[in-house]
């Protein structure tokens, strides 16, 4: 099968493994920290932040990500910040995702009904308890499954990290195949690896949505958790 | 031997003329554990023009549904026109309808939804033509000549290249019954035609049915509310009540001298409404 | 840091011709498979044909759950040892069209099910048969749907073009790179790259956004 022996390599794998794990995984909470922020700025009345926020989401949306991510490479140093480049990666992931995440939130928010607004208004709640107490937590099961599948096309970006000189996965599996090893079985092999890596994500996006549910009373079929992804074509997934 | 449907209870002698055009022998529905119909019995003669009444959830659109087969019957069969529909025979047993013989029995019944259903992707002519053309093999010139004869009877001669998004609700609903008589059925199922309707057009859309009613001799089943309609133009008027016909009687008997204390309660609460 | 003007100027024609001979190229025959394809695949499954619906939907969920890098790779090597040597660009296409193949199947699904359930009862009382229900009530009301969406995959796709350099197409960030390579100044050609990027795909997705609202009122 492999005309290289596979075994010694076997240690490489699961490091660049570990390496597309963690990217992922801060690639994430900087995405969510990042769309929380521009969804909710892009939603307020006052025109700077709207404006603000509308072109920083549109300019990472608009624009490749690799793109991106070269820019921040190469540019950030030349304006004075020394960054690692899994630092560069994780930044570069954060604003991208992070600017589809803002839609996702806007639209979320967007979703829950009016009249829970203007019963939480009646109550004399303030903004901040508003959207903690009432909105968000309504919101919140409708942004998970786009941010569920977000998540999925970061895991899929983060080959890309190889440009930026980040050893994932991938790097290591390119490296085995300019060692002669066999491309075929490599690449198959990663790709069986990288399947189960977005089934679990899928997993955990299914835990939280139904946990999120829980919270407000609706209950949600065991079996559903451990089904395949649902529909993608929701706002927000698009690369 | 294949059952054969009754056609010596009382029902079959009303109205129509020799056997019973539409046969319910035992029929069960069931929603979940929820029993819709329980062993129904009955049997519409040619020419009959019965309506169904009572509450809901009683299953009166549930049996139009079940003739229409966009539903399954759960136990027992039914027969429309000497031929069962719910299932079909193989060998000298009943064995459960594929697709292919469903259409080709229920061509004959046609049925006109409460919310039109027209597709909103053609015109009216289009509307109209697309099943003569596609099912009953017609030119596209007859069906459309046919078409335009039937725009001019429910009186929207006008409206043929028109589009269903710029029709007002009768209008559509008058379209659709067009559309349900160009496959010239035997059957037309009326399954609260008006219900979705302003107040102002309703009577549009029960005057058109009333000149169909009068001119055909199309066998009709009507699920409606509209009480003065159903008198005008019923034989039979049946009262179901958790998927059992309680009462089954000519229009000026039962709306006279109802003889179930239930179909009294269920006359008085509607006919109040006005 | 300065802005090197005629530099960026010089570097702009051989990146507007990689723009126009491969990503663009790619982006238009890529979104054609896949908008074919994909209506296959979501009518398969919609129509429940038998060992061909399970088949579609694991194959869909696999393409959809594994990075575009590993499959080209995997298309690359794996193509000419199965006897198809027919260039980059052709693998190229053949795995963005069949990779947004899956997303389409999910798009025309949901437009599917955003039919009414009336229409299709319509269609029974009416004993239209399943291939004219299909193609004359339930696709053309599925497709007008979800155009939208259809567009926004096409951006999609087209800002995933670059992924092709990895099988040595010198599409245009490819490109833009090489010419900084060069002179070692990266900062215009990879800026005026991202700015075509810009300049094609926002219009486009404000074009969009406005073809979803008169959908919307439809």
């Amino acid at each position: 099968m492999a005309d290289l022996q596979f075994v010694p390599w076997v240690d490489n794998l699961l490091g660049g493994l570990w390496v597309t794990i963690y990217v992922t995984v801060l690639g994430a909470v900087g995405a969510t920290l990042v769309a929380f922020a521009l969804g909710l700025l892009v939603r307020m009345k006052a025109a700077l932040p709207r404006i603000g926020a509308r072109i920083v989401i549109e300019f990472f949306r608009g624009t490749s990500l690799l793109v991106q991510l070269f820019w921040l490479f190469y540019v950030l140093p030349l304006l004075g910040y020394r960054l690692t480049p899994i630092a560069v990666a994780v930044v570069a992931f954060s604003l991208n995702f992070g600017a589809y995440g803002a839609e996702v939130v806007r639209g979320a928010i967007t979703a829950v009904p009016r009249p829970q607004w203007e019963g939480a208004i009646a109550l004399s709640l303030s903004p901040v308890q508003r959207m903690r107490r009432v909105i968000i937590p309504q919101a919140l099961p409708l942004m998970i499954p786009p941010f569920g599948n977000l998540l999925i096309q970061l895991l899929k970006s983060t080959p890309l990290v190889f440009l930026v000189t980040v050893t994932d996965l991938a790097t290591v599996a390119d490296q085995y195949r300019a060692a002669e090893g066999n491309e075929a079985f490599i690449f198959g092999l990663l790709l069986v690896v990288y399947f189960v890596l977005a089934y679990l994500c899928t997993l955990l996006m299914h835990v939280l949505e139904a946990r999120a549910k829980g919270r407000l009373g609706q209950r949600e079929e065991r079996s559903k958790i451990f089904a395949f992804r649902g529909p993608a074509a929701q706002e927000g997934e698009v690369a | 031997m294949l059952a054969t449907p009754d056609t010596t209870s009382p029902e079959a002698q009303h109205g129509g003329s020799g056997s019973p055009l539409i046969t319910f022998d035992k029929v069960v529905k069931r929603f979940g554990d929820h029993v819709v119909l329980r062993d129904l019995d009955f049997n519409v003669g040619p020419g009959e023009r019965c309506t169904l009444i009572g509450p809901s959830g009683s299953g009166k659109t549930t049996i139009l549904r079940l003739l229409m087969t966009l539903e399954k019957v759960d136990g027992g069969h039914i027969w429309v026109d000497g031929e069962p529909l719910s299932h079909m025979p193989k060998g000298d047993r009943l064995i459960p309808a594929d697709e292919k013989h469903q259409r080709r029995v229920r061509t004959k019944i046609g049925m006109v939804f409460q919310q039109f259903n027209l597709f909103p992707n053609m015109t009216v002519l289009g509307n109209i033509t697309e099943a003569p053309i596609r099912v009953l093999g017609k030119s596209r010139d007859e069906a459309e000549q046919d078409a335009r004869e039937l725009l001019e009877r429910v009186g929207l001669e006008a409206k043929v290249d028109a589009h269903p998004t710029q029709l007002s609700g009768g209008q559509q609903q008058r379209v659709a019954i067009a559309r349900a008589c160009a496959m010239e059925p035997k059957v037309l199922l009326l399954d609260e035609v008006t219900s979705a309707l302003d107040p102002e057009l309703v009577a549009g859309v029960l005057n058109v049915l009333r000149e169909i009613a009068e001119t055909t001799d199309i066998t009709m089943l009507i699920v409606t509310h509209e009480m003065h309609f159903a008198r005008d133009v019923s034989h039979r008027v049946l009262m179901f009540d958790g998927g059992q016909i309680i009462e089954d009687s000519p229009p000026e008997e039962i709306f006279e001298n109802p003889a179930h204390e239930r179909t009294k309660r269920f006359l008085k609460a509607v006919l109040e409404q006005g | 840091m300065t802005w090197d003007m005629d530099y960026a100027l010089d570097s702009l024609p051989p990146i507007l011709e990689a723009f126009l001979r491969y990503t663009l190229l790619a982006t238009v025959l890529g979104s054609v498979l896949a908008a074919v394809l994909g209506l296959v695949f979501a009518v398969i499954r919609r129509a429940h044909v038998p060992v061909l619906a399970p088949l579609t939907t694991v194959f869909i969920e696999f393409v959809r759950s594994t990075p575009i890098p590993i499959q080209l790779f995997f298309m690359f090597y794996v193509l000419p040892s199965i006897g198809i040597t027919l260039g980059g660009l052709f693998v190229g296409v053949l795995t963005l069209g069949v990779h947004y193949a899956c997303y389409y199947a999910e798009i025309y699904r949901a437009g599917i099910d955003a039919v009414p359930p009336g229409q299709w009862e319509a269609c029974t009382a009416l004993s239209l048969p399943a291939r004219y229900q299909w193609q004359r009530v339930v696709l053309p009301q599925a497709i007008r749907n979800v155009l939208p969406s259809l567009g926004n995959y096409v951006i999609s796709m087209f800002k995933e073009t670059p992924f092709l350099f990895l099988i040595s197409i010198p599409e245009m960030v490819r490109t833009a790179i090489d010419i900084g390579g060069g002179s070692f100044r990266y900062v215009e050609p990879l800026t005026i790259a991202g700015l075509i990027f810009l300049a094609a795909s926002y219009p486009s997705s404000v074009a969009l956004r406005r073809l979803e609202h008169r959908v919307g009122h439809a």
